[in-house]
């Protein structure tokens, strides 16, 4: 569904999947929340899972990604205070009624939310995490100069496996080819069009600008559960125990890569439904 | 960055969509010949069915073998993911069948193997799906040709029967600036060969019955998506592919675009072309391609290495009028060929025999090496002569219209020492010269 959300310029529409459902705002609603360079097609058969099982869901499109309208927002900070208005706008309200569930960037964009809106905020899954989040500055060179070269480089480092079964979103798929053409159909969306920088570009730079992860740790209330890939060279399981200790939180580690809502859907949807129940 | 994260085409081909088996360790790839897979319980059996969870449910929809292979495919064309399916007739059926309906228009090539030609011009005209047919190399052509119902432009990498190279990226911008997806029968060219998602086709399909199996045993097809193609953007700006961008009655509402951004339309196939056409690939078959698959850089190179000997001896003998090969520079697709095709132009091509259509069957009778079947693409050398088989009922001025002359032999090359093929080659020529003045 398409909601307006208020901005610092105005108001502009925001995507959300909703998991083949109709949004319901008095339900429990869990909020998916992806990472650089995706959309909410990454998170469709654990946001169909939670819809047809008594959530509401939201899977988001964030500002300038798939099809939410953009431009961009400038930090993490920002992006979540974004993701606050849209579920105002969505009529979510009630204290501890949200679930959030980030991947990656989105981790940091969760984290964010969940400091600044305790309350409203019940649940905190990360996923393929760490803080803090440092993109080394050649990836960085490489994802501003050859954005494509850099996708490629991403691909390989985020995906553990050359046989991802069973398929994501179903058999067939070609985990390392289905992620990049999702990554370039990003880079080059209607609504990344405009960007002051490329997407990617500007996706890594927020995650590692991001320093108040502690001091938004301190500030959650929510109950906290990481979900790592113990194969994962983006974001390793190492990089995340202070961000743990700080959260108190619960640690969950599944065999796979950065990858891991394609990787292993059915384990991070056990996992998801621990940190629901 | 070579290595086991970015494996080079070779491990792919090897290694892309498998495992050992985690039950058993087994290395290679199983063979699962079951119909159907047993349910864990009845929550896990809904959201299977519900598109909750990814799984197998039924070998008609989807198989653990066959997705290896699918997956297998989708790596070596740089794809996001493929659908295995009964023959490659099937495959382009189940492409067409995805995204067009009765009133709907395709522009195709001229330059097609018969059976899609037959399945544009005549099968599917009765269901109202209509085709244009313009030459492969007419750029405006194919640019005049659509119309607002036009869903797919369609073209073979090598054309049938003269090997007309498709300029994949000036046919692919067209299509693209209509708002349209351009599906390539890549038969000819394997992907070890081209990789047509590198020049901007956005559908590919094999019948994987030829290079791909390479051992001339199973008729299967290979349909690969790049992931690459805006259906929802089309949907937008011109209405087109509804059926991928707004909600499905047949399969719970589901919009596909929005399900999976890069998979819209390889869902659809498989939930709705699957499962109501039913022209699926046998898990038995599915693994025999993949023992073919395993070896097809090295088969290719071969089959190349080979016909570039063979052509060369057909191109300096004197009973041969003319090669159809595009490496030489006589091949009005040569430059194309060049650009498109630097490892070769695969082992499928055509020469004219000087002489009647009795010689021509005296060339084939007198071969020894080749073996005389309707087929292409085997490990062993194949030849058929057009105007005494497939085209027995045209005259002389009809076969021209077609391209094909009364001494027009087609071969495929296969992986026998060169030497040995030359010598069946030259000595069939022999015959055919002293069969000259008989009645055909």
């Amino acid at each position: 569904m398409n909601l307006l959300v208020n901005r610092p310029n105005g108001p502009a529409s925001a995507h959300a999947y909703t998991g083949g459902k109709p949004f319901d705002p008095a339900l429990p609603c869990v909020v998916f929340i992806h990472g650089a360079l995706h959309d909410h097609s990454v998170w469709t058969l654990l946001a169909r899972w939670c819809a047809h099982h008594g959530h509401s869901v939201l899977a988001l499109d964030l500002p300038g990604h798939g099809q939410s309208a953009g431009p961009v927002l400038p930090s993490v900070e920002a992006t979540a205070d974004w993701l606050l208005a849209l579920l105002a706008a969505a009529g979510v309200q009630q204290p501890g009624q949200a679930t959030l569930v980030g991947h990656s960037m989105g981790s940091l964009i969760g984290l964010e939310a969940a400091a600044r809106a305790p309350a409203l905020v019940g649940r905190l899954v990360m996923v393929g995490t760490a803080y803090p989040m440092k993109v080394s500055e050649a990836l960085l060179n490489t994802a501003r100069d050859t954005p494509l070269k850099a996708i490629d480089m991403v691909n390989a480092f985020s995906i553990s496996t050359l046989a991802a079964k069973p398929g994501f979103p179903g058999p067939g798929m070609w985990l390392h080819g289905s992620n990049r053409a999702l990554m370039r159909r990003s880079l080059s969306g209607p609504n990344a069009i405009g960007c002051a920088v490329n997407l990617f570009h500007h996706d890594f730079s927020v995650c590692d600008a991001y320093t108040g992860g502690l001091d938004a740790a301190a500030k959650v209330t929510a109950k906290v559960t990481l979900v790592l890939g113990a194969a994962d060279q983006m974001t390793p399981p190492r990089a995340t125990r202070e961000l743990a200790a700080a959260l108190k939180a619960k640690t969950v580690v599944l065999p796979s890569g950065h990858s891991l809502p394609a990787e292993v859907p059915d384990e991070l949807l056990a996992a998801l439904r621990g940190a629901l129940a | 960055m070579p290595g086991y994260s970015d494996p080079g085409f070779d491990t792919l081909a090897l290694h892309a969509g498998a495992v050992p088996d985690p039950t058993t360790g087994a290395r290679a790839t199983p063979i699962h010949l079951t119909t159907s897979f047993v349910f864990q319980s009845s929550e896990h059996a809904a959201s299977l069915f519900n598109m909750e969870r990814s799984g197998h449910v039924y070998s008609r929809i989807s198989n653990p073998t066959t997705a290896v292979l699918e997956e297998r495919i989708a790596a070596l064309e740089g794809g996001a993911g493929a659908i295995a399916t009964a023959s490659g007739q099937a495959a382009l059926h189940l492409a067409i069948a995805t995204l067009a309906g009765a009133g709907h228009h395709i522009v195709a090539s001229s330059a097609l193997y018969g059976g899609s030609h037959n399945l544009l011009d005549y099968t599917l005209r009765r269901f109202g799906i209509s085709t244009t047919f313009v030459q492969p190399g007419d750029v405006d052509g194919w640019r005049a040709a659509i119309r607002p119902e036009t869903r797919l432009l369609f073209g073979e990498t090598l054309g049938n029967p003269g090997l007309d190279v498709l300029d994949i990226p000036t046919i692919s911008a067209i299509a693209h600036d209509a708002r349209l997806p351009l599906l390539v029968d890549s038969t000819f060219t394997p992907p070890w060969l081209l990789k047509p998602f590198d020049h901007g086709a956005d559908l590919i399909f094999h019948s994987a019955t030829k290079f791909l199996s390479g051992h001339g045993t199973v008729v299967g097809g290979l349909l690969v998506d790049s992931g690459a193609f805006d259906w929802a953007g089309s949907f937008a700006k011109t209405g087109r592919f509804a059926e991928l961008s707004q909600p499905y009655d047949g399969f719970h509402g589901m919009v596909f675009s929005e399900e999976s951004t890069v998979g819209a339309f390889l869902l659809r196939a498989r939930r709705e072309g699957l499962r109501d056409f039913g022209a699926c690939m046998s898990p038995h078959t599915a693994w025999l391609i993949l023992q073919g698959i395993e070896t097809l850089p090295l088969r290719m190179a071969r089959h190349v290495e080979n016909t570039r000997k063979v052509v060369e001896m057909l191109a300096a003998h004197p009973m041969v009028s003319r090669v159809g090969y595009p490496e030489l520079e006589s091949h009005p697709s040569h430059a194309l060929a060049r650009r498109l095709l630097p490892r070769g132009c695969g082992a499928v091509f055509s020469f004219d025999l000087k002489g009647s259509r009795a010689q021509g069957v005296a060339f084939i009778e007198a071969l020894k090496i080749f073996s005389h079947l309707a087929n292409v693409g085997d490990c062993r050398s194949l030849v058929i002569h057009p105007a005494s088989t497939t085209h027995f009922r045209m005259d002389d001025a009809a076969l021209a219209r077609a391209g094909i002359g009364p001494g027009t032999i087609r071969l495929s090359i296969g992986l026998e020492d060169a030497a040995d093929l030359i010598d069946d080659l030259k000595r069939a020529l022999k015959v055919a010269q002293n069969a000259e003045g008989r009645a055909a």
